[in-house]
């Protein structure tokens, strides 16, 4: 089992993520995926920097793909969405539109938030030509052992979401516009304010989701720290890590202490809470139990 | 004229919509087969074939959704659930996961195909390759689309589409959404449910009528008004702004229903060919009374006529309706 770092789901500036993609760099993941995941209103104040950030990366023997948009509605995201195909990197779909744009034999990964619930499903990406898949956060174990199985067979490699604010829906309207009482189209970028989203909580004060722009994530932080020997045990190839602000290269160190080095899961975790102080980690997905169940 | 596509969770509820003059009926298997998976509610194979034959004699015609996502391991049910459709006689049937809808294409090439809303098929290059891919005929459009882009969608695409008019609205991209299971461990995708009743606890503390889902507050409301059902997307919350202060409110939606009657001309006027209303939970004598009230919109629409207005306002959850993402501003 190794560590592949998804797209940075929050919109951070150019110098944020030029920073963030040069600490990576120095990380012991093995592969990164690039590219605006969630509004591509957001794109062109940090697009300049991905060839840079791609550049450092495989410099530092990383692999990496780009990432679609989550939900592709414009017809300038569709063209986005075709022109990644010319980038001569593998692309990570994140919105099932992008297989209209798919090169005949192309290889492919697929992100968390396409559906792949089933071997059905997984076979016939696989049979396109998929080669990775992050199955859906939601999944619980056993199905994540179904598609592990199936995907050895199918010669795809199955991801399961290992850290980080989980995504959980993706909408046509913008909540954080609404929130300032603005439209998503005269949004003025206020999702630049929350790095890390925007909280949501109950009318008791306890926290809930995280808002960010049109994608709604959860609040905790998905941990699969205690969970590492069963997945370990259904074949799951890799981990997936969401970027998010504060001492990444730490949290991704530690994923790595605990694949390699033996980590318990007690000291994971409490490692985590000194990195992330103040983050609530839960894990009840896997479980097949409510997924903001917390970590013990 | 457009056609009208009607729920029905119950046998009584099928030939009641038939009645009242729906075109389309959908329903589904008792199982978690079907996005609309409640307790009492659904069709067994028998009732199926008698409600088919009910349908088709009337000169209507009955979809069958199986537009879950079939579980890992277990995938045989939904197979089952596509091949007795089709046997029986359905019309078509509704799917939603791309490995059921690859399956049913080869497994049963005459049977029609529609994507579920639950496909979240939301541009043409999607829907385009469902089509080109395994053939299907219709696509049932996300509520993530303002009539414009439907009217751009339709220019581009040859396979009809269906658009929801009326009933329950999600304001999530349908399909692609796990906060129910984030809050429940139930979830539309894996379950068929969203916020399951099961998970709801109703309680009177101090002043207030409190509704949760799972672990969480989603509505609190003065005694002596009505607390709204806790759907997740629905609630009442607040977030910081990390500056000191803060916004309460329906953050992501007010309990609120989806009625677009008054832009049924506009949608016809898109190249829609179908509208679709929401509520397989729903009472048989409500979905007569909302059948007969959108038979007329469509045939007033066919005729150039003006839409009735409010004829259907008190029928909607809490009094209140929007026309969603149909109207650009909503976003």
């Amino acid at each position: 089992m190794d560590l592949t770092v998804g797209p940075i789901a929050f919109f951070w500036n150019a110098d944020q993520v030029r920073d963030f993609y040069r600490s990576l760099a120095e990380t012991p993941v093995k592969r990164v995926v690039i590219g605006e995941w969630v509004c591509s209103k957001r794109l062109p104040f940090w697009q300049h920097e991905i060839p840079a950030a791609v550049e450092v990366l495989q410099a530092a023997g990383k692999e990496v793909a780009l990432s679609t948009l989550t939900l592709i509605t414009l017809k300038r995201e569709r063209r986005q969405t075709a022109e990644l195909f010319a980038s001569g990197l593998p692309v990570e779909i994140a919105d099932l539109t992008a297989l209209e744009h798919l090169p005949e034999g192309a290889p492919f990964w697929v992100g968390p938030t396409v559906n792949v619930y089933n071997e059905g499903t997984l076979e016939w990406l696989a049979s396109r030509g998929a080669r990775r898949i992050c199955l859906p956060p939601e999944l619980p174990l056993d199905s994540v052992a179904h598609l592990a199985r199936a995907g050895a067979d199918a010669g795809v490699a199955v991801e399961v979401w290992g850290h980080g604010r989980a995504p959980l829906a993706i909408s046509g309207r913008c909540y954080h516009a609404r929130l300032h009482d603005r439209a998503k189209d005269s949004c003025q970028f206020v999702c630049a304010e929350d790095p890390d989203g925007r909280t949501v909580e109950t009318l008791e004060g306890q926290p809930f989701l995280t808002v960010n722009g049109v994608q709604t994530l959860s609040y905790t932080h998905m941990s699969v720290a205690g969970q590492i020997g069963a997945l370990r045990e259904a074949s799951i190839g890799a981990l997936r890590l969401s970027p998010q602000p504060g001492d990444f290269a730490a949290v991704a160190g530690l994923y790595a202490r605990l694949l390699d080095s033996g980590l318990s899961a007690r000291d994971a975790l409490a490692d985590l809470r000194r990195i992330q102080p103040g983050a609530v980690f839960s894990q009840g997905f896997l479980e097949a139990r409510a997924g903001a169940a917390a970590c013990p | 004229m457009m056609e009208l596509v009607c729920p029905a969770g119950t046998p009584a509820a099928l030939r009641a919509a038939v009645d009242a003059g729906a075109h389309t009926v959908y329903c589904g298997f008792a199982d978690e087969t079907n996005a609309r998976n409640f307790p009492g509610l659904n069709f067994s194979r028998e009732e199926l074939a008698e409600g088919v034959a009910y349908a088709h004699a009337r000169g209507a015609h009955v979809l069958v959704a199986i537009n879950t996502f079939p579980r890992a391991g277990d995938q045989a049910l939904w197979h089952r659930a596509v091949a007795d459709a089709a046997r029986l006689g359905a019309d078509a049937v509704i799917l939603a996961d791309l490995g059921l809808i690859a399956h049913a294409a080869e497994a049963h090439p005459g049977l029609r195909l529609h994507l579920s809303v639950q496909a979240a098929a939301a541009n043409p290059d999607a829907i385009n390759f469902y089509a080109r891919t395994f053939g299907i005929r219709r696509v049932v459009l996300p509520r993530v689309l303002s009539v414009e882009e439907i009217t751009a969608i339709n220019r581009e695409i040859d396979v009809e589409t269906e658009v929801f008019v009326f009933g329950g609205l999600c304001v999530m991209a349908e399909g692609r959404c796990s906060l129910s299971s984030y809050a429940t461990g139930l979830s539309p995708n894996m379950n068929g449910v969203c916020s399951p009743a099961s998970h709801v606890a109703y309680a009177d503390v101090g002043g207030n009528h409190e509704a949760r889902l799972g672990d969480f507050l989603i509505h609190r409301t003065p005694k002596g008004m009505p607390v709204p059902y806790p759907t997740l997307c629905k609630g009442c919350f607040t977030s910081p702004d990390g500056k000191g202060d803060s916004q309460t409110g329906h953050i992501f939606e007010d309990p609120v229903s989806l009625d677009a009657t008054r832009l049924i001309p506009a949608l016809q006027k898109a190249g829609v060919r179908a509208l679709k209303i929401e509520g397989r939970q729903r009472s048989r004598a409500y979905v007569a009374q909302v059948v007969r009230a959108f038979r007329a919109a469509v045939e007033a629409a066919e005729q150039g006529a003006p839409m009735p207005e409010g004829l259907l306002a008190r029928l909607t959850e809490g009094q209140a309706a929007t026309t969603g993402a149909y109207a650009k501003t909503w976003r």
